[in-house]
């Protein structure tokens, strides 16, 4: 470890610095961790981070349940939850009784409408508060990775009510935890059932209905996507098989009220014929199919790769060093799957600190949380937040496919990303898009982040008028990188 | 097929060959300029052809889709006949003006040889051209724009969207217009005391710098035609949202710009396992405004319709067989669309041996693969030459053999 320090502090050195002093590059390092761990610094972080020792604050990321949240932000962060709960025991006013006339069905359809609303208002609510005010910044950080490596689609339906349950019940409380259950908990929630078909795909002839059969949509997507790998080395019938085996995994429409406790194993919906999946032949064994399934793929060595490249994806670099890639595959292997040690591999690699040296450009929700956190903006109104993020091509629960956001320079970088950065960072630096926030103090704002800012910026925005200056701030070439 | 099987075959059907090229295409040579257009229109998630040019004559087609099959036409919510074997999606009704006026066609049985039914990877496949290689970094019609040589000075190539398609990635500079209202909306550079000093922040030979100075140019460029639309739309006349807004826009930027050669837009929201419905449904609904959309682009085009080529086309086709959940499963050949005011068009290119023989026992196969239309409209229509036709499409050998898909 101490060498690797040395070999950033040589590194450091080697940036075109306006000052070399060491306490300089102490608050390099303050923000480049606050940078790749969480979503930038607020006010008074770097100065958090530095007295702590970057090092020591990296652990406490790991461990977010040891880092107490402020008093105010908890009971916060409460209020947000119950108000998502609250939303959400709207949907039983849905529950019908008997056969709706036209007029009824109508009022329905306005009450569902509503109460979609209403849940998804308070989803982005909790999402970006989260994002803005927690100290626990790596668990946020993970919390979008995670729901992006397994997203749904808000724009599909029912998942526009059970986006933000998903969050908090299927993903959030594993993000650091055991991928085994991290998968478990998607592959059994209703968010997910729903998005990728799962929930009405059922043996041939097994249901009532004549239109019963296999949805083959989530097998698919289970094996490519969230656990081996595109070339994970399956076939189209090892897609089929799997889907056959998932047969009877679907949910109780009339229990989302809390998604979570929302799963069932239908047993007439399952195909009880053996199958022959990825070499083994699986006799009927119901549910545990399924779950053995999951177990296979968890513990399978493409997933250990496959997760382990998308992790030194979006921490390091677009395209990851091979040997680091291995090696936090191994350490994944060895752990069965704990994410927590995985990330401890990657934080401590040398890859990881020499990355500094290469700042990455940042994804638009990267750019738009870390603007609002360096102004002090913790509560902004979710609308135009969102609104901004969806022109941005990245709104939140917003991408329609389940191969998630990709987090790449060539997939933001254009030039119509920088007229729309640039648009935002007039939009917020000119306090437009927070009214009821206090204007932001372009002074701290620049102190915050001064070690990262270049000559050339640091003169423009000396040059330019002070009510400019927070604009310029969030438009710099620097403030755009991470 | 592999890349020897496709020589093969394309040795095989030498005889029938029409030879193109430099050699044999005597109104173009390599390099030489043109004001032709071309327009590739994307859908991803893998739409059902099957459903698009419903084969009505097939038993087979109704045997395995006893719930979703696009009716035959004459019966209630039909197909509208286009041939002997083939209709069109009766959502699709708007297109049939230029199906009669021999402006529309369709490659059936058509995509990538690639076995993957992956989106993810599909899509790739057929935005950089290279089926079975994820390495290629630059996508075909950014190569092609590399080849074209440029029409008078201004913006080449206009993507819609939000972000930069593979398609479009490369070394030649290209306009990401934005989708929708926003395309037009007020930006932070049109105000000259702002812009600026973002033109201070944003004046190295930097990747950032580049795409901004790009932005800046073209905000420039496009203000006179987005203005316009502003203006209508303060009048009360806004442009739909939606791709007939869009296609709209992209006609008006086009048209009388010979700079313009290269427009690119994609659509989602195809990947229909369930409930796709069959003449009304959730598919017709999706078809409906993009038929609508093509039709608006071919008339805002005007004269330069003739001169314009659009290639419709989804990165695989869906299962024969209808799924248990009312909808389609990921599939292989698919079906090709090519509108233009000169193409070879009121026909269905291509081969096709009806549903009976199947890839992998499931699928409708490849029986047309997507790189050779490909060579035959960058041959045919925008004249390229042998050597700027390998750069573009690297992995066949240069020709559109057997193709004749624009009027000659």
């Amino acid at each position: 470890m101490l060498r690797h320090w040395s070999a950033l502090l040589v590194l450091l050195a080697l940036l075109p610095l306006a000052h070399a002093a060491s306490e300089d590059h102490n608050q390099q390092t303050a923000l480049f961790v606050l940078n790749r761990l969480g979503y930038g610094p607020a006010a008074g972080d770097v100065t958090r981070v530095t007295e702590l020792g970057a090092r020591d604050w990296i652990a406490a990321q790991l461990q977010p349940e040891g880092i107490a949240l402020p008093a105010e932000t908890a009971r916060d962060f409460a209020a947000l939850a119950q108000r998502q709960r609250q939303a959400l025991s709207r949907l039983s006013e849905l529950a019908s009784a008997g056969r709706p006339d036209t007029a009824e069905k109508e009022r329905r359809q306005a009450l569902r409408r509503e109460i979609f609303r209403e849940i998804a208002e308070a989803d982005l609510d909790c999402r970006l508060q989260h994002a803005l005010r927690s100290p626990r910044q790596l668990e946020e950080l993970m919390t979008e990775f995670w729901f992006n490596h397994f997203n749904v689609y808000s724009g599909k339906a029912e998942v526009r009510a059970l986006a933000g349950a998903y969050e908090r019940e299927a993903i959030r409380p594993h993000v650091l935890g055991r991928f085994r259950d991290l998968l478990g908990a998607t592959a059994k929630h209703p968010a997910m059932l729903f998005y990728l078909d799962n929930w009405q795909s059922a043996a041939s002839g097994s249901r009532r209905s004549e239109d019963s059969g296999l949805n083959e949509n989530y097998a698919r997507e289970l094996m490519e996507l969230h656990t081996l790998g595109v070339d994970g080395g399956y076939t189209q019938q090892d897609v089929t098989e799997l889907a056959r085996m998932l047969t009877g995994w679907t949910y109780d429409r009339r229990a989302l009220v809390s998604p979570e406790s929302a799963f069932r194993f239908n047993p007439r919906w399952h195909d009880t014929g053996s199958k022959r999946w990825l070499g083994e032949t699986i006799s009927n064994q119901g549910l545990l199919e399924g779950e053995h399934a999951l177990d296979v793929l968890a513990r399978s060595p493409a997933t250990a790769q496959h997760i382990s490249r998308e992790l030194a994806q979006f921490f390091v670099s677009d395209t990851p060093p091979p040997a680091l890639v291995s090696r936090l595959a191994r350490r994944f292997q060895n752990s069965d799957g704990n994410i927590r040690e995985v990330l401890q591999t990657l934080f401590a690699s040398p890859e990881f600190w020499q990355s500094a040296r290469t700042p990455r450009f940042k994804t638009p929700y990267r750019y738009v949380i870390s603007a609002l956190r360096l102004q002090g903006i913790t509560q902004p109104p979710a609308r135009p937040v969102q609104a901004a993020l969806l022109q941005m091509g990245q709104g939140i629960y917003g991408w329609p496919t389940p191969d998630g956001y990709k987090v790449s320079e060539s997939a933001w970088l254009n030039p119509l990303a920088m007229q729309q950065r640039l648009d935002f960072a007039t939009q917020a630096g000119l306090g437009r898009l927070d009214r009821e926030a206090e204007l932001a103090n372009p002074e701290r704002m620049q102190a915050e982040i001064t070690p990262l800012l270049g000559v050339n910026t640091l003169q423009v925005i000396r040059s330019s008028p002070p009510a400019l200056q927070p604009v310029l701030l969030l438009a710099s070439p620097e403030f755009m990188h991470y | 097929m592999n890349r020897r099987d496709f020589l093969a075959l394309l040795a095989a059907s030498a005889a029938l060959t029409v030879p193109v090229g430099r050699s044999a295409w005597a109104a173009g040579t390599n390099g030489q300029a043109t004001d032709r257009k071309l327009v590739v229109i994307l859908l991803r998630g893998a739409v059902d052809g099957l459903s698009v040019l419903p084969p009505w004559s097939d038993p087979d087609y109704y045997q395995e889709r006893r719930r979703i099959a696009i009716a035959r036409p004459g019966e209630e919510g039909g197909a509208i006949r286009l041939d002997a074997r083939f209709g069109l999606h009766p959502a699709l009704a708007s297109l049939v003006p230029l199906w009669q006026a021999g402006q529309l066609a369709f490659i059936p049985a058509s995509g990538s040889p690639d076995p993957t039914r992956s989106h993810f990877d599909a899509q790739d496949y057929l935005e950089t051209a290279t089926p079975g290689t994820k390495s290629t970094g630059t996508g075909w019609l950014n190569r092609l724009l590399a080849t074209l040589p440029p029409q008078g000075s201004g913006d080449r190539a206009l993507s819609l969207g939000a972000t930069q398609p593979r398609i479009l990635t490369g070394t030649q500079p290209v306009t990401i217009l934005g989708s929708g209202k926003a395309a037009s909306r007020q930006s932070a550079l049109d105000r000259p005391r702002i812009a600026s000093a973002f033109d201070a922040l944003y004046r190295g030979n930097d990747r950032l710098s580049q795409q901004y100075r790009i932005a800046r140019n073209s905000r420039e460029q496009l203000r006179m035609t987005l203005e316009s639309e502003m203006d209508e739309a303060s009048r009360g006349a806004p442009l739909p949202d939606g791709f007939a807004g869009d296609a709209q826009r992209l006609g008006r930027l086009l048209r009388g710009n010979p700079a313009l050669q290269i427009a690119f837009a994609d659509l989602g929201g195809w990947d229909t396992h369930i409930n796709q419905g069959s003449g009304e449904g959730q598919l017709a609904n999706r078809l409906e405004p993009l038929g609508k959309g093509l039709v608006t682009l071919a008339r805002e085009l005007g004269q330069d319709w003739d001169k314009t080529v659009v290639l419709v086309m989804s990165e695989f086709g869906r299962t024969i067989r209808e799924n248990g959940t009312g909808g389609t499963d990921h599939g292989h050949g698919n079906v090709m669309w090519l509108l233009g005011g000169n193409i070879a068009g009121g026909r269905i290119h291509g081969e096709w041996r009806g549903l009976s023989e199947r890839y992998q026992s499931r699928d409708v196969p490849v029986l047309n693969d997507y790189r050779a239309i490909l060579a035959a409209v960058l041959t045919q229509h925008l004249r390229l030459g042998d050597r700027h036709l390998a750069s573009v499409l690297p992995d066949i050998p240069v020709t559109a053999a057997g193709w004749q898909l624009l009027r000659s």
